[in-house]
């Protein structure tokens, strides 16, 4: 008998004991039809290949381990970060049921969002009446100070009109006729989570600046002083965006955090379970009209939102995920130069100490290849900071990125030595990556959880920067912008190049004489 | 001491019953009027637990359940791990079903073994447009170029493929006999299909039978030698290894498993499984739909059996053996002496640590009844159950062999409703899924995902039991749940009174 009541033995050592050993081996040989080990063998070591990496990359209909999500999950994403409100996914139920358990395996928080419920009657006849009901029973049952409404594909499929269906749903009653309901059309057959970021996001403020959906007349632009900081879809909104607060109270910088969702992502455990924490006030979304700009920190996510916030009278600004030391330089210089107040001291020594640690450590990073993969903007702010480091970004992989990204990427690795090796890959999934990995081995891989597989069948070692990070706890916490960011996500690269470094050289008597105490 | 076991039946009663009322007043008259139906007090004697069943969820609450998809991919047809199953459709749907349910295999991923992958149609807005016959066609093509050594496939339809009218039926057909016969199985499984994941269970088997079974020819011979001792397991995901510490005993008693459905399954064990003699179904909800049409058939029966805890698994065992000659039923009894002392130590260890202690559940499929014999085992009274999907058969099972007079009963409970139960109820133990988890845990209330095992099992058989028993300790007396309250927000010391 392998378990033991002393010492309970868990899924990872009970199924090694010798008798479900036999029993899986059984199981194999008689009754699962299995291909001889040999062919097995030689289909593995062909998928390894050049020739197979030429099939792989011919592939046009088929997507394998992509690295990308859909848009309804950005517009829940968006909708969770305003004050008290609820996001509204109009659709089938499982999708939100989807959303909820994605976003609640990657920050370990409990995650809120409705649908509409929608069957298939309401596949014949619209989704017209869930939507009615389904607005009032939010309304009542979650008291929300604003309802967020975003798209599944199957109602985008069928053709619901989002402005007409709110209306309506106003005019028999479901919500009082002033209360807030803006909405995006969000289709998961257009774009990715990004996408769904950008569009729920741009819903929101036009909802507030232009008239709430033909309700209200539209707020006229009295410029002010504040910046208005966009985070973007970021696994990392927690930490990222509680450091971007601190460094705006730093410089003295009067800020509105557009869709804050750092403190319902991160609520105490104290007895109460807070459906609603934080957030960006309802007025200060109006208000955000009246800024002097709007600095978003990721391109990608906001292509629709920027230009809308600039053609209402203020400058814009997009960055890509700024990481590190010259990344973040040019966002302070912005801030500094919009705000007109200069950048604090304490910064000034913390970009010091950055440098000081990059100095202490670059050269366990210089000439190292690595392949990064996620959202074009992390790609690009990711691959930025190694060539700071003098390392080699060799294959930067972005299932959502396009055409546009991959030009701007050639452009990075075009203005540094480092980067002359070194390609985007734009549209193409993490099965693609796998033919690079065999082909063109580098040293380290930089993603999300989903790599773990690419580290375990390449044996590349994986370091987890991205979303969703599942099996790895507590990351969301730690910045990766501004000086201090950019000393974590040099710290999670050199724990992992550290932790190679002894794993290759810890075997006594062979290679143990440099299995240093001292790096 | 827990609430349950200080007040009588007739107060608990009342309580739950003045619960439900409140819990309806928040929603508007329709909707109350539509919730009363799914919540009420268990009666004992009763058939079943007075709740209506397998009923559309309402819009705009906070609904647990999945959908159709969820069902057929993410539970029936995902872990058969020598196919590949396309998520046909949008990228979201396999994306977010991607290796979350910890369906364990054996097998050389990527190459012979494909559970752990995603792979997708990525339907773009010209798919919706055009319509994705041809694509789908073109996938399948690049599927048997890359992946030679795949078994089969199956299409799992999204929710346009259904609405643009997509014939992914005929693709398949054509594909099949253009791969000389390949098993290619088409699976209308569109997430807006009835009410929850339970018609994605249907559909799901329904495919077993129209594109598997009905291609082999009823007189075909098997590819093995077969005994009077073969058997199926039919519903077990093998969730953290379930089926397996199941098959081990199963096999210990002088059974021979010829086919696992459908966690580390494999298309030639659903090939097989009409040549068992007998199919024992664990995940009744899922599975009941292919056991019956087996029965029928083919003339196999069926029993269902529940794996969790020793009670249950003793019962199951000697139930199952009654199908067999004296050989078997002699094994029965030996497979249950033999863990009999690991039984006892693991009880002697953990009962007296959970004695008393109070649980409530939310689950799909099985769960909400199968767990509560295990609980008892370790002294420990289930107060509140109930089911995601389940039909009204499932609400008789539980009345009939697992609940207790006053146990609250709620039907696809809202996520309002479920709070303001556990607020008020204060349970021991919450166990329930990933998205109730941290929910419960902020409010300071001891939680399991009882779908996922918390990333930890397996939880059926001899072995899963100590790991089960372990993990509700652990759960439970964490020192953590007594720190919830700050100790300056207790009651004020005497000597800052004093100072007042």
């Amino acid at each position: 008998m392998t378990q033991n009541a002393e010492h309970v033995l868990d899924h990872f050592e009970l199924f090694r004991g010798p008798e479900y050993q036999q029993m899986l081996a059984n199981k194999k040989a008689l009754f699962e039809n299995p291909h001889d080990p040999a062919e097995v063998e030689r289909i593995r070591e062909w998928a390894k290949t050049p020739e197979y990496r030429e099939k792989n990359f011919a592939r046009e209909a088929l997507t394998v381990n992509p690295a990308k999500a859909c848009q309804p999950l950005g517009a829940v994403f968006v909708a969770v970060g305003f004050e008290g409100t609820l996001p509204f996914v109009h659709g089938s139920q499982g999708c939100v049921a989807y959303y909820r358990s994605h976003l609640s395996r990657h920050f370990k928080e409990p995650s809120s969002c409705v649908s509409s419920s929608m069957t298939e009657d309401a596949a014949v006849f619209g989704g017209l009446n869930n939507m009615i009901d389904g607005l009032a029973n939010t309304y009542n049952m979650y008291k929300p100070k604003m309802i967020a409404v975003s798209t599944t594909c199957m109602a985008e499929v069928i053709g619901d009109d989002l402005n007409a269906f709110i209306k309506t749903s106003k005019e028999k009653g479901s919500v009082p006729a002033e209360y807030d309901v803006p909405f995006a059309h969000t289709p998961a057959f257009v774009g990715s989570h990004v996408t769904g970021y950008d569009n729920a996001l741009k819903g929101i403020i036009e909802h507030f600046w232009d008239g709430k959906a033909g309700t209200a007349p539209k707020l006229e632009r009295k410029p002010n002083e504040k910046i208005n900081f966009i985070g973007g879809f970021d696994g990392y909104t927690v930490g990222n965006i509680r450091e971007m607060k601190r460094i705006f109270e730093l410089m003295g910088i009067e800020y509105t955090i557009l869709a804050d969702n750092s403190d319902v992502f991160d609520t105490p455990t104290d007895g109460e379970f807070r459906m609603y924490d934080g957030g960006t006030t309802l007025e200060d979304a109006a208000n955000a009209i009246h800024a002097k700009a709007t600095i978003s920190m990721q391109q990608y996510c906001t292509e629709k939102t920027l230009p809308f916030i600039g053609g209402h009278g203020q400058e814009v600004v997009a960055f890509n995920h700024p990481i590190g030391v010259g990344a973040t330089d040019e966002l302070l210089m912005t801030l500094s130069r919009i705000a007109g107040k200069p950048i604090a001291k304490a910064l000034e020594q913390e970009r010091g100490r950055l440098l000081d640690a990059m100095a202490d450590s670059s050269a366990h990073i210089h000439g190292k290849k690595f392949a990064i993969y996620g959202d074009p903007d992390l790609c690009y702010g990711l691959a930025a900071f190694l060539l700071e480091l003098g390392a080699e970004p060799t294959h930067v992989l972005s299932t959502n990125g396009n055409k546009g990204w991959a030009e701007k990427m050639q452009q990075l690795f075009d203005s540094s030595p480092f980067g002359q090796n070194c390609h985007a890959y734009p549209g193409k999934d993490l099965w693609h990556m796998r033919s690079l990995l065999f082909t063109e081995p580098v040293d380290f891989l930089i993603g999300n959880t989903y790599g773990k597989y690419l580290e375990r069948d390449t044996g590349t070692p994986l370091i987890r920067i991205g979303f969703p990070v599942f099996d790895r706890h507590h990351h969301h916490r730690y910045p990766v912008w501004g000086y201090q960011g950019g000393m974590n996500v040099l710290v999670k690269i050199l724990d992992k190049i550290f932790d190679e470094i002894d794993k290759n050289t810890n075997v006594p008597a062979k290679t143990d004489y440099s299995f240093d105490i001292i790096r | 001491m827990s609430l349950a076991t200080t007040q009588s039946v007739a107060e608990i009663k009342a309580r739950n019953k003045q619960l439900i009322d409140e819990v309806l007043k928040v929603y508007p008259e329709k909707t109350a009027k539509r919730r009363a139906k799914h919540l009420n007090v268990h009666e004992a004697g009763k058939s079943d637990c007075g709740v209506k069943s397998n009923l559309k969820s309402i819009p705009g609450v906070m609904t647990i359940r999945g959908c159709a998809y969820a069902g057929s991919k993410g539970v029936v047809w995902g872990p058969i791990k020598d196919m590949i199953h396309i998520s046909h459709g949008p990228v979201g749907c396999g994306q977010y079903s991607w290796a979350a349910r910890r369906n364990y295999y054996i097998g050389t991923t990527g190459i012979d073994t494909f559970v752990t992958m995603q792979f997708t149609s990525d339907f773009q807005e010209k798919d919706i447009v055009f319509g994705g016959d041809k694509k789908l066609a073109k996938i399948i093509d690049e599927i048997q170029e890359l992946f030679p050594l795949n078994h089969g496939i199956t299409i799992q339809s999204e929710c346009p493929i259904g609405l643009i009218g997509d014939d992914i039926e005929a693709v398949s057909k054509v594909k099949s006999k253009e791969y000389e016969g390949k098993t290619i199985v088409p699976v209308r499984c569109e997430g807006f299909r009835g009410v929850s994941q339970s018609l994605g269970h249907h559909i799901a088997n329904d495919a077993v039978r129209d594109w598997i079974f009905d291609k082999i020819s009823p007189e075909a011979k098997p590819t093995f030698e077969p005994t009077p001792y073969d058997v199926a397991i039919i519903g077990d995901y093998n969730i953290g290894g379930d089926a397996w510490s199941s098959r081990i005993l199963l096999e210990e008693m002088g059974l021979r498993v010829i086919a696992q459905w459908s966690g580390d399954g494999s298309l030639a064990e659903l090939e097989a499984t009409p040549k068992a003699k007998l199919n024992v179904l664990h995940c009744y909800r899922s599975m009941n739909y292919i056991s019956r049409h087996m029965e029928e058939k083919f003339g196999i029966p069926w029993c269902e059996y529940n794996f969790f805890g020793p009670s249950k698994i003793a019962e199951s065992l000697r139930k199952i053996a009654s199908f067999f000659d004296d050989k078997i039923k002699e094994g029965a009894e030996r497979v249950i002496a033999k863990y009999q002392p690991l039984m006892d130590a693991v009880i002697a260890k953990y009962r007296p640590r959970l004695e008393g202690k109070t649980v409530m559940l939310f689950v799909g499929g099985l769960r909400p009844r199968h767990v509560i014999g295990a609980y008892e085992d370790l002294g420990m009274e289930v107060v509140g159950t109930g089911y995601e999907f389940g039909h009204n058969d499932d609400y008789q099972r539980t009345a009939q062999h697992y609940v207790k007079d006053g146990t609250l009963i709620y039907d696809d409970v809202t996520g309002y409703e479920f709070e303001r139960f556990v607020e008020k109820i204060q349970p021991d133990l919450v166990g329930s899924g990933i998205k109730e988890k941290y929910v419960f845990q902020k409010m300071g209330v001891p939680f399991r995902q009882m779908h996922s095992w918390d990333y930890s099992g397996p939880y059926h058989g001899y072995d899963g039991f100590a790991i089960f028993a372990r993990d509700m300790d652990m759960a439970i007396n964490s020192p953590i749940w007594k720190k919830t309250k700050a100790p300056w927000k207790d009651a004020p010391r005497p000597s800052l009174m004093a100072a007042e």
